[in-house]
């Protein structure tokens, strides 16, 4: 009796370890979004760092600036590339949302595929936002 | 044998987690395709800078009106939450009422016996009674707050600015306890319903961290002077305490000034001329 | 060892499930503070502390009281003590353990609690309270755990145990010590500025915890078969009696040292608590009975014929044990808040959800404290059986 408790507990442990499996099996999945590039972020070309280092690595970043604005007093960004850029989200010209200026294609769109909720807006505004 | 190996991978992996810890998952700086450059962070060409910020509060130049347009400014354009403000019900549905003891705020009104409660006096001269004496963080020499913080998110900056990285703060209150001002605020709900057009050019504060007065050290880091400071029409002026040259200096070699509870050797930085 | 915590009777899974109840009802009353923030407490602006701190304090208290059974017993070799050295130190991790919470629900941003270690602070005396809470919670779980085993086992402790248990008592000290730093060092708060403070906060400990130990013999005596023994109830209830004692004295040192010099600053604190302040004089009547009951108490257990009365005895050191929480849970922390530095009166009352919340985290905290005296006495009792 012990053995068949055992086996069954196992499986139903095994089942439930898989259950992300067995969710996409019944839900259909899409492909990752784009995000779009409008405006004066499609004409640039050039962010702060290159698209996939960016991809992959912009939360560090956002991270290690605002330690340096906030802490340093450090506000400006001379990137390796040779551009210069206002560590900010959104504002002037030269911060995130300055150039690219919409934050819900640019933004959103990938965090909402990926499911990943950042907090960066309970507190700063986009100020296209705000009417 | 067993045991050895799995002591020894415990060994290695241990050592290998120390070492992943010590070094910075990613460099910016090297990211570059040639290599070559580097990026470097800096401060902005027009900020302004001091050794030490100091205000001075020239008491004979405020009046009510002055006040008022002082915290106005200041708490408008950053943001700080106005619980009298009426909430927009179709934007922030079900919002609680409020405690107004929970009420945040930067710089605020005091009558001379609450701001200088040691400085108390049957005789006060009745000029001083009347008077509305502004008060807000002095962004003390020895600060207390930041001495108790227990993550470094209130810190003393270079330039004497004491500061709040809101990212960091765990909310524990320590700070508000230890501050003998009572210049700290914390953020017991959700600020937002409560202000009345948001400023995107400050952040607004999520609720559980607390906040103070910053000197606008956004304002100075665009070369420009504090909010305060521009609606007070001369009664406040800020500047670089170690600077001899400095107006603050001037003023304080021209005027008799004093400042809150001096006796506990917090060296504040805000002076007020009698 | 864990089994037995599974195997009751009636009453004992009665009052798991009571106590299981109580900690759903103080989640859910959390889980609405966790959304909406700490605008459902009483605190404000002004009293940025309240129920929450004030028990912590407390309760670092009864946990160092545990301290009262280790010294007599593993320094001075007082047999009698072997039989409950246990139960202080399993008191001691549930008092523990209601401490940790009661920080946590403190605090605004409990997600971002680790960054405490991700940012150490040596200057925070937070940062020290959090290294001996925790350091005292792991000392006292792996003590108690290993002399209880080898109880069972019928064999010595293994001989690591003695160094951690010479270790444990000055932590004992220490997280009393290091909460009292907490508020007597800071600046502008004339109630908690007092070098007397962590004495005070000790005294009012080594009452407390073992008040509330001798408490827990009279239920254990009722439930189980495991008799802790007369003699060491009696020991323990004198030092209760020295140090409660210990504990009036220093308030009066207190009362005398703000009265006499008459420094407004420090006087006003104990004015507001004791007399009322402008007319706000809610806590009035909290501190009279406080202070009735200590004193009460201590005459009851300093007279010998009444100490030795079985059926007092518990009486006493319930009102020691409340009046020493009133003072410290309701005095300590408002207290030093009001009035605020700039004079202004905001009178603390803690609201319904937070003392929701409150017994939550006390009914956790019972929780720990019943497994592990369950495990405790069933030991106990198999190894005479």
């Amino acid at each position: 009796m012990n053995k068949n408790l055992i086996i069954t507990g196992l499986v139903i442990f095994v089942l439930a370890v898989l259950s992300p499996f067995w969710f996409n099996i019944v839900t259909t999945t899409q492909a990752a979004p784009e995000p779009e590039l409008l405006g004066k972020a499609k004409t640039e070309k050039k962010c702060v760092l290159d698209k996939y280092d960016m991809r992959a690595n912009h939360m560090s970043l956002l991270d290690e600036w605002r330690d340096a604005v906030v802490r340093d007093a450090d506000r400006q960004y001379d990137a390796a590339n040779g551009k210069s850029f206002g560590m900010s989200l959104s504002t002037g010209e030269n911060s995130c949302l300055g150039c690219h200026e919409d934050k819900a294609k640019f933004c959103d769109t990938c965090h909402t595929y990926a499911s990943v909720d950042p907090y960066c807006w309970d507190c700063h505004t986009n100020p296209k936002e705000i009417e | 044998m067993m045991e050895n190996n799995r002591r020894r991978f415990l060994k290695v992996a241990g050592i290998a987690a120390i070492g992943l810890g010590a070094s910075p998952a990613i460099s910016f700086a090297s990211s570059d395709a040639h290599g070559a450059a580097v990026a470097v962070k800096r401060k902005n060409k027009e900020a302004l800078s001091a050794h030490r910020w100091g205000m001075v509060i020239d008491t004979n130049k405020i009046t009510d009106e002055i006040v008022e347009k002082i915290i106005d400014a200041c708490h408008k354009t950053h943001n700080v939450p106005d619980f009298n403000h009426e909430v927009d019900e179709e934007k922030y549905p079900e919002t609680r009422p409020v405690n107004h003891k929970q009420e945040v705020k930067w710089i605020w009104e005091e009558e001379f016996h609450n701001a200088f409660p040691d400085k108390e006096d049957e005789f006060l001269a009745e000029r001083f009674h009347d008077l509305p004496f502004l008060v807000t963080c002095n962004h003390c020499k020895n600060p207390p707050c930041v001495q108790a913080c227990p993550t470094q998110a209130t810190f003393k900056r270079e330039d004497g600015i004491v500061l709040m990285d809101f990212h960091r703060c765990i909310g524990c209150r320590f700070c508000m306890a230890a501050c003998p001002f009572g210049a700290r605020s914390f953020n017991f709900r959700d600020p937002r319903p409560f202000v009345e057009e948001i400023d995107p050019r400050f952040p607004t504060r999520s609720k559980g961290v607390v906040e103070k007065c910053n000197l606008c050290a956004e304002r100075l880091a665009l070369g420009e002077q504090p909010h305060c400071v521009e609606a007070s029409e001369g009664a406040i002026v800020v500047g670089d305490l170690d600077d001899p040259e400095s107006e603050v200096r001037a003023l304080l070699n021209e005027h008799y000034t004093i400042r809150r509870k001096q006796s506990l050797g917090t060296e504040p930085s805000v002076y007020y001329v009698m | 060892m864990l089994e037995i915590a599974i195997k009751g009777s009636k009453n004992y899974w009665l009052w798991l499930v009571f106590l299981l109840v109580v900690m759903g009802a103080g989640t859910i009353a959390y889980l609405d503070q966790f959304m909406n923030g700490l605008m459902t407490t009483g605190m404000s602006r002004d009293v940025s502390w309240g129920f929450y701190i004030a028990n912590f304090t407390f309760l670092v208290g009864v946990a160092a009281g545990g301290v009262m059974v280790v010294i007599p017993y593993y320094l001075h070799n007082y047999e009698k003590f072997h039989r409950i050295t246990i139960l202080g130190e399993f008191l001691a991790v549930g008092a523990l353990i209601m401490c940790l919470l009661f920080i946590v629900v403190d605090l605004g941003q409990p997600i971002r609690m680790l960054n405490v270690l991700l940012y150490p602070s040596p200057k925070s005396m937070l940062f020290y309270d959090m290294l001996v809470l925790n350091g005292y919670l792991f000392l006292n779980i792996v003590i108690g755990w290993k002399v209880l085993e080898a109880e069972r086992n019928q064999v010595e402790p293994p001989s690591w145990t003695k160094p951690l248990i010479y270790l444990s008592i000055p932590f004992a000290i220490g997280i009393h010590t290091v909460t009292a730093y907490l508020y007597c060092g800071l600046p502008g708060r004339g109630f908690w500025l007092t070098a007397i403070l962590a004495p005070r906060f000790l005294a009012s400990a080594f009452a407390a915890g073992p008040a509330f130990l001798i408490i827990l013999c009279y239920i254990i005596r009722k439930f189980t078969k495991f008799d802790p023994g007369w003699d060491a109830m009696q020991t323990l209830s004198k030092i209760v009696c020295w140090a409660i004692i210990a504990n009036l004295f220093f308030f009066l040192c207190e009362v005398f040292v703000v009265y006499y010099s008459n420094i407004p600053g420090h006087k006003v604190h104990i004015q507001y608590l004791l007399f009322g302040y402008h007319g706000y004089t809610a806590l009035v009547p909290w501190m009279w009975t406080s202070l009735t009951l200590m004193a009460t108490g201590a005459i009851f257990l300093l007279i010998p014929q009444l100490r030795n009365n079985k059926t007092l005895l518990p009486i006493s050191c319930a009102m020691i044990f409340f009046g020493a929480w009133i003072d410290k849970g309701l005095g300590m922390i408002s207290g030093g808040f009001v009035p605020s530095p700039l004079h202004h009166v905001t009178e603390y009352g803690p609201t319904g959800p937070e003392i929701m919340i409150t017994l939550g985290v006390y009914a956790t905290g019972f929780l720990v404290i019943t497994i592990l005296y369950k495990l405790a006495t069933q030991v106990k009792e198999e190894v005479r059986g």
